[in-house]
């Protein structure tokens, strides 16, 4: 049970080793006892997160196998991983892809959208089943500015995170009254492994500030977020540009 | 988000989301309002998905009254008219009837609750569930020590008689302040006190510090029943803990005669209400209570004085303003009240003044002193209890409670569950030493775990927690 003053007692994190939600993991209030699930497909490099969690404190690190890209029954993992009844669900589950490489070959263009939608649609909606059920809890969904509105740069990425944000707003609106609330995340460019081999856009931010973001934004209730806020702005102009303007904007 | 925020839970078989007086955590549960016993014989015996626990007036500043995603009971449909032995004090009343109410019915035959809290707005199970204590508390003890017999509905279907010296005293004592975990209180025989007024002799005396407010405190224990002291935590250097001491009395037939009216007097009536209040730290800050500080503190006489106050006004000064507590505003508040035993007494002051310099900015504190308490999980102790206010919203509030708690349970203290919304779960077994035998009893009577809330949840009271 999360307390008075928002401290957890249990956190699933679904993408187990991502940067983002190991920040946002780490800046969550924490009660001593603390339990942490990790849920992902590099167990190695899930492992090696866990020692460090538990010498930061954590009571107790479970790791849960999950792979976004196996598309068969994945009921199993959010059984294994609501078995502390989290109070916080953290979805950070990503995958860029490569956008010249999707162009040229179908099934990579597939992949990049079952990592980033597909094959979260069962996580999410079980995940959001048990929250309703035990009547408390926040789900945090990592979505991206670049679903608002597709660019050639990275369209295929775009448009899967797209129907994850339009999933999560559904899911939202079906929560309200339920006791769970929701924070859907769109940073721009955030510096992290992911796009290392890219040119930092604009507004370019990093997983401490969008942790710190979604930390604050936690006791507050329902809401989508920007990181930086500025992007609400932003983002909101560039939805309505017209095309031809909006193709020729660098970055 | 339309959280019915502290208050009582009207609708019937209705999803709602919960939260206690703090307006802190709300969760979600589905709140049941039977109307007579057998109905909460029935909704225990399904049992619940994920439990349930009793909820009166919602009163308790933490989340003991909410179970998130099972069942909360909402009593104040049983609340039978008490039922009194004028010649003995004795009433039979239903628990979900407000200690307000109650009042009201007995008040004009001459008769008082034993012991009282700091509102009128709480319900006698409520008040058994949290065995609450009031300004007499080192004369006279808690509520649950002037109760004769709880009427008790376990999860089995069985309705049991409960009594503080009967073959089920440990049913009774894990029951009064198990905080509604043992199961739900449907009634309960009290003793009442006799009065000859509606009003009390009251003797305040203006302090300059915390340690005199602590030695006239003390004093005035030696001779009068009802004692209490506001002190004033905002108040900077030498003045930290200057306060307002009161020392009551019920007056006697003698003592009004002048006043002129007798036990027949209407409640206080609400002066106002506070309607919701934008923003999350709301409309109090630490300037604003600063200056309300010196102004209480100053309109107390600089020499001792005695007055006749109305008995509603001494006892619930609060209630006058509904809804106070919106006036912390979205983020809420805390009440966090501890003890501590006589042998830690010097520690006192040091703690306080640690905790001042935090920042954490305590809107209000009150001192009083208690004597043990009976129950295995009972919160008193031979000792000083501090009651503090304060806005959930403060920085830095989670280190400085975690610190003061630490102090605390290393005198041998605790932390006032009933009001608890943020304890670090690893020190419950330390301030409660007597857990795992409240825990024995509790399962006797509650074997299937169907008791549960989301304080329990939150502590691992009903279980124990899981070991790595």
């Amino acid at each position: 049970m999360r307390d008075a003053l928002g401290r957890v007692q249990s956190v699933l994190l679904v993408g187990g080793s991502s940067e983002i939600g190991l920040a946002i993991l780490r800046r969550l209030p924490r009660a001593d006892a603390a339990v942490v699930c990790l849920a992902g497909p590099d167990r190695p490099e899930m492992e090696r997160v866990a020692e460090a969690l538990r010498a930061e404190g954590v009571g107790r690190v479970e790791i849960v196998d999950f792979d976004a890209c196996d598309l068969g029954d994945q009921t199993a993992v959010v059984d294994a991983a609501f078995t502390d009844e989290p109070d916080v669900v953290i979805v950070a589950t990503g995958y860029l892809g490569d956008q010249a490489t999707a162009e040229q070959d179908p099934a990579a263009a597939a992949r990049i959208v079952d990592i980033n939608f597909r094959g979260l649609v069962p996580v999410l909606m079980g995940s959001v089943q048990r929250l309703r059920a035990q009547g408390h809890g926040t789900l945090v969904v990592m979505s991206t500015v670049a679903g608002e509105r597709p660019r050639v740069a990275n369209y295929v990425y775009g448009a899967a995170k797209a129907g994850l944000d339009a999933l999560t707003r559904g899911l939202t609106a079906s929560l309200a009254g339920s006791g769970v609330t929701v924070v859907i995340v769109r940073p721009g460019f955030v510096r992290t492994r992911m796009t290392t081999h890219l040119k930092p856009a604009p507004f370019a931010t990093t997983p401490d500030k969008v942790a710190e973001a979604v930390a604050a934004a936690i006791p507050r209730g329902s809401r989508i977020i920007w990181v930086p806020g500025v992007l609400r702005w932003v983002m909101l102009v560039l939805r309505h540009l017209p095309e031809s303007l909006f193709r020729r904007l660098p970055g | 988000m339309s959280a019915e925020r502290g208050s009582p839970v009207r609708a019937d078989g209705e999803e709602r989301l919960l939260t206690g007086w703090g307006r802190t955590a709300p969760t979600r549960a589905r709140v049941e309002s039977p109307t007579v016993p057998a109905e909460v014989a029935a909704i225990l015996g399904r049992p619940p998905i994920r439990g349930a626990i009793a909820r009166g007036l919602g009163r308790s500043y933490g989340d003991a009254a909410q179970n998130a995603g099972g069942t909360v009971i909402s009593m104040r449909a049983l609340s039978a008219p008490a039922d009194l032995d004028p010649v003995t004090g004795r009433v039979r009343v239903g628990a979900g009837t407000s200690l307000g109410e109650l009042i009201a019915a007995v008040l004009p035959q001459g008769w008082y609750p034993a012991v009282v809290p700091g509102t009128q707005y709480v319900t006698i199970g409520g008040a058994i569930a949290s065995d609450v204590h009031g300004k007499n508390h080192h004369r006279d003890g808690s509520f649950c020590d002037h109760v004769h017999a709880i009427e008790l509905a376990v999860p089995s279907g069985a309705r049991l008689a409960l009594t503080p010296d009967g073959p089920n005293a440990d049913a009774f004592w894990a029951t009064a302040g198990g905080m509604g975990l043992t199961g739900v209180t449907l009634s309960a025989e009290l003793q009442l006190r006799p009065v000859a007024s509606a009003r009390m002799r009251v003797d305040t005396t203006r302090t300059r510090d915390l340690e005199e407010s602590m030695g006239v405190l003390r004093e005035a224990d030696a001779t009068a029943q009802y004692t209490v002291a506001w002190v004033d935590l905002l108040a900077r250097g030498g003045a930290l803990g200057r306060g307002v001491v009161t020392a009551g009395a019920h007056a006697g037939a003698d003592e009004i005669a002048a006043v002129g009216d007798g036990v027949d007097v209407p409640p206080n009536r609400r002066i106002a209400s506070v309607p919701g209040v934008p923003g999350r730290s709301g409309v109090l800050h630490p300037t604003a209570m600063r200056l309300f500080n010196e102004l209480y503190f100053r309109r107390a006489p600089s020499d001792s004085h005695r007055g006749l106050e109305p008995i509603w006004g001494y006892f619930f000064p609060l209630d006058v303003i509904g809804d106070w507590n919106r006036l912390y505003g979205r983020a809420g508040m805390l009440q966090h009240q501890f003890v501590i035993p006589d042998a830690a007494t010097a520690r006192l002051i040091p703690m306080v003044e640690r905790l001042v310099a935090t920042g954490v900015p305590v809107y209000l504190a009150v001192l009083k002193r208690l004597r043990d308490g009976r129950g295995p999980i009972a919160f008193p102790l031979l000792g000083w209890t501090l009651a503090l206010d304060i806005p959930a919203g403060a920085p830095g509030l989670a280190a400085a409670l975690d610190r003061l708690d630490d102090e605390v349970a290393d005198c041998g203290g605790r932390v006032y569950l009933a009001k608890d919304a943020r304890l670090r779960p690893d020190l419950v077994a330390t301030m409660y030493p007597r857990l795992p035998e409240w825990r024995a009893v509790r399962d006797r009577l509650d074997p299937g775990a169907v008791m549960r809330s989301d304080l329990d949840r939150r502590l691992s009271l009903v279980a124990s927690p899981p070991r790595t």
